[in-house]
């Protein structure tokens, strides 16, 4: 078999079959505690049912599975550097998504993982980072901002700019406090509908750059939210003048396999469960230029 | 021309489906069944093709009668190899629920508790594939790059692919729609074989052109009766290749293609085709280059067992692409862009090689006509030129 490619498609050598590890099998986490953030929104606390605690980089995610059911790709949401339970963060938008969050403390789940590209919010340090977030696109950008935090003497400025729909969807709140208040992050949080009882900004996370404050020439940016958000966040960025390549995204397609081979995850030439989901917007502006791509 | 060859008559042949039958082999090869040459468990030359052409064209498939005896006399069949390594749906692992808690026993060619959960064999033998054509030789090749070759693998394929013997064959009658000369496919299989036949028809007997690939290969054409080849039989083998080549049914220009594909997404050319495409994976599904899959979890009325499958699936369908929200390509007209730009580019972005081996299956078989050389074709001629990156 070799043989087969070396001679056809010189360079391009298929790996050893040998007894590799199977992918699709998954491994068995139990659901230690589901705590509800939103009114759609909840995080799982899994711990694994044998062997070691998952090791994962901020930005990887893995595939879920609800027993009978389906399966659906994740981002974890938790600190990478704490030995506690894996959590993630998911928005009850479906039939797999609904059993996941309704299912009672004990149940086991599947897992597999971890996948796909790191933030890296490291490449950051010696230099301002802003973090935008929309939406529960805070929660994947959460172990970054955890990472950092772990580092925090490493970076100058750090902005958090926070765009939701409602004060109701704010997640992980009283974590913004602390990190504004303990760990020197300006944090900045906009809703598009505010009610009476709201005194804070309103209006789209975009319109929050101008102010933010950090140096363009000398910023990583991690943005994480629906695309259309995600265009028009690193379009401003770019305008303000951070180079493309310091502007990292975390991008979603569907995926069953979470490993390149299924191939629904594909955005042209990129796999997003392999060669991203974090991509640099060097690789992604030509991409995100053309509608349905 | 390989460096061992030995020539087999029509005796040979059978002798050969005879010992790789003896040693533990189920021998799939070229049956004609619904009108069409399709695979199937072969026993002896009669059930091969033997006397039957085909006639391929856009949305056009007809077998014919030979005016002689040829047994591969034909082009593409209507399916290639694909299926027998990866079949269309398949067991990835069953489960068992009890309480909170669940198992999986992972399936494979011996699947768990010793069931045999592959699709469309009837044992747990290893394939031989008899009349294998280079176009489907080069596809097996590309799917070892996309399937094993890459951080994660398929290990059903692996299992399935490693134990497969492959008697390739070289197209004598190439068909109205086959293009393999273009993409430097075929029509003469070059590697990745263990034996390769060249049919020779010339008033002479009716015999083959052994061409020997493998030390596995030779071996097992040791224990058929063959005679030596003379110059005269390598010379006509190769005058069937260059016959071939010059009366290939398509052409497809390659050059600077995928910079024409990743520069032209906006092109009218789209919605043109996009009228005739009816989207309905016909393409996809006889493509032997095409890998997309997708997972189905099915448990019983107690929902206490449950079985992940895996199966084909097309960038063609409406839900391939379904996030929350909706699909991320509703039209016809990003999905024709979607396969056709992934099959002649980011392919070549993704594994190195064009992902078209030029079989022509997809114009034969899509049933309103549309042609994939005549797309790249008017792409091309329709063009703004690219600029920049790529």
């Amino acid at each position: 078999m070799t043989s087969l490619v070396e001679s056809l498609y010189p360079g391009r050598a298929a790996a050893s079959a040998a007894a590799p590890d199977d992918p699709m099998m998954p491994r068995r986490y139990r659901i230690d505690h589901t705590r509800q953030d939103t009114r759609d929104t909840f995080t799982l606390e899994l711990e694994p049912v044998d062997g070691p605690p998952m090791a994962y980089t901020a930005g990887q995610f893995t595939m879920l599975d609800a027993f009978g059911v389906g399966e659906v790709p994740i981002s974890i949401s938790g600190d990478p550097a704490r030995d506690g339970p894996l959590e993630h963060t998911i928005r009850d938008v479906g039939v797999v998504t609904h059993a996941l969050i309704t299912a009672p403390t004990g149940t086991v789940l599947g897992v597999r993982g971890p996948f796909g590209t790191s933030w890296d919010v490291s490449g950051g340090a010696g230099g301002d980072v802003v973090f935008v977030a929309g939406g529960i696109g805070l929660a994947p950008l959460r172990p970054a901002i955890l990472d950092l935090i772990a580092h925090r003497d490493r970076y100058n400025r750090v902005v958090l700019l926070y765009g939701v729909r409602t004060p109701e969807d704010i997640l992980f709140g009283d974590e913004l406090r602390t990190w504004a208040r303990q760990h020197g992050i300006v944090v900045e949080v906009t809703v598009d509908n505010g009610q009476h009882a709201w005194r804070g900004r309103v209006g789209l996370v975009t319109q929050l750059l101008p102010r933010a404050g950090f140096d363009p020439r000398n910023t990583l940016a991690l943005v994480c939210g629906p695309e259309v958000m995600m265009r028009f966040v690193a379009s401003g960025l770019v305008d303000r003048g951070v180079p493309e390549d310091r502007i990292r995204m975390s991008m979603e397609r569907n995926m069953k396999c979470g490993v390149g081979l299924c191939g629904h995850c594909q955005l042209r030439e990129l796999f997003v469960c392999v060669d991203g989901p974090v991509l640099t917007y060097d690789r992604l502006a030509p991409l995100l230029s053309s509608r349905e791509l | 021309m390989a460096d061992e060859v030995r020539l087999l008559d029509l005796d040979g042949l059978q002798g050969l489906i005879d010992v790789l039958g003896a040693r533990g082999y189920a021998v799939m090869g070229p049956t004609i069944r619904d009108g069409a040459i399709v695979h199937a468990p072969v026993h002896t030359i009669d059930d091969l093709p033997r006397g039957w052409g085909d006639e391929q064209d856009a949305a056009h498939y007809r077998l014919r009668r030979r005016d002689d005896d040829a047994i591969f006399g034909y082009a593409a069949g209507a399916q290639s190899p694909k299926p027998l390594v990866f079949p269309a749906e398949e067991l990835i692992w069953r489960g068992r629920r009890t309480g909170e808690e669940f198992t999986v026993n992972e399936a494979g060619p011996d699947g768990p508790d010793g069931v045999d959960d592959r699709a469309g064999a009837a044992s747990a033998a290893p394939y031989a594939l008899l009349g294998v054509r280079s176009c489907d030789l080069h596809a097996l090749a590309i799917h070892d790059v996309v399937l094993l070759g890459r951080d994660h693998t398929d290990v059903r394929y692996a299992a399935r692919r490693a134990g497969a013997f492959v008697v390739a064959v070289t197209c004598s009658s190439p068909g109205g729609t086959c293009f393999c000369a273009s993409m430097g496919t075929g029509p003469h299989p070059e590697a990745g074989y263990d034996l390769a036949l060249t049919e020779l028809l010339d008033g002479g007997p009716h015999r083959f052109l052994v061409e020997i690939g493998t030390p596995r290969g030779a071996e097992v054409l040791a224990a058929v009766p063959t005679s030596a080849a003379p110059a005269a039989d390598v010379q006509a083998a190769d005058d069937v290749t260059a016959w071939s080549v010059a009366h290939m049914g398509r052409t497809l220009a390659t050059q600077g293609l995928k910079e024409v594909l990743y520069a032209n997404a906006e092109s009218p050319r789209w919605d043109d085709v996009a009228s005739r495409c009816l989207a309905c994976t016909n393409c996809t599904l006889v493509c032997p280059t095409c890998f997309c899959t997708s997972v189905e979890d099915v448990a019983d009325l107690t929902g206490d067992v449950a079985e992940r499958r895996r199966v084909w699936d097309s960038c063609f369908a409406e839900d391939f692409s379904f996030i929350h929200g909706g699909s991320i390509r509703p039209e016809i007209r990003s999905r024709y862009r979607q396969w056709i730009t992934h099959k002649l580019a980011a392919w070549v972005d993704q594994f190195g090689m064009s992902g078209c081996v030029g079989c022509g299956r997809c114009i034969t078989w899509c049933p309103a006509a549309i042609d994939i050389t005549a797309e790249a074709a008017a792409l091309r001629w329709t063009a703004q030129p690219a600029v920049g990156k790529s």
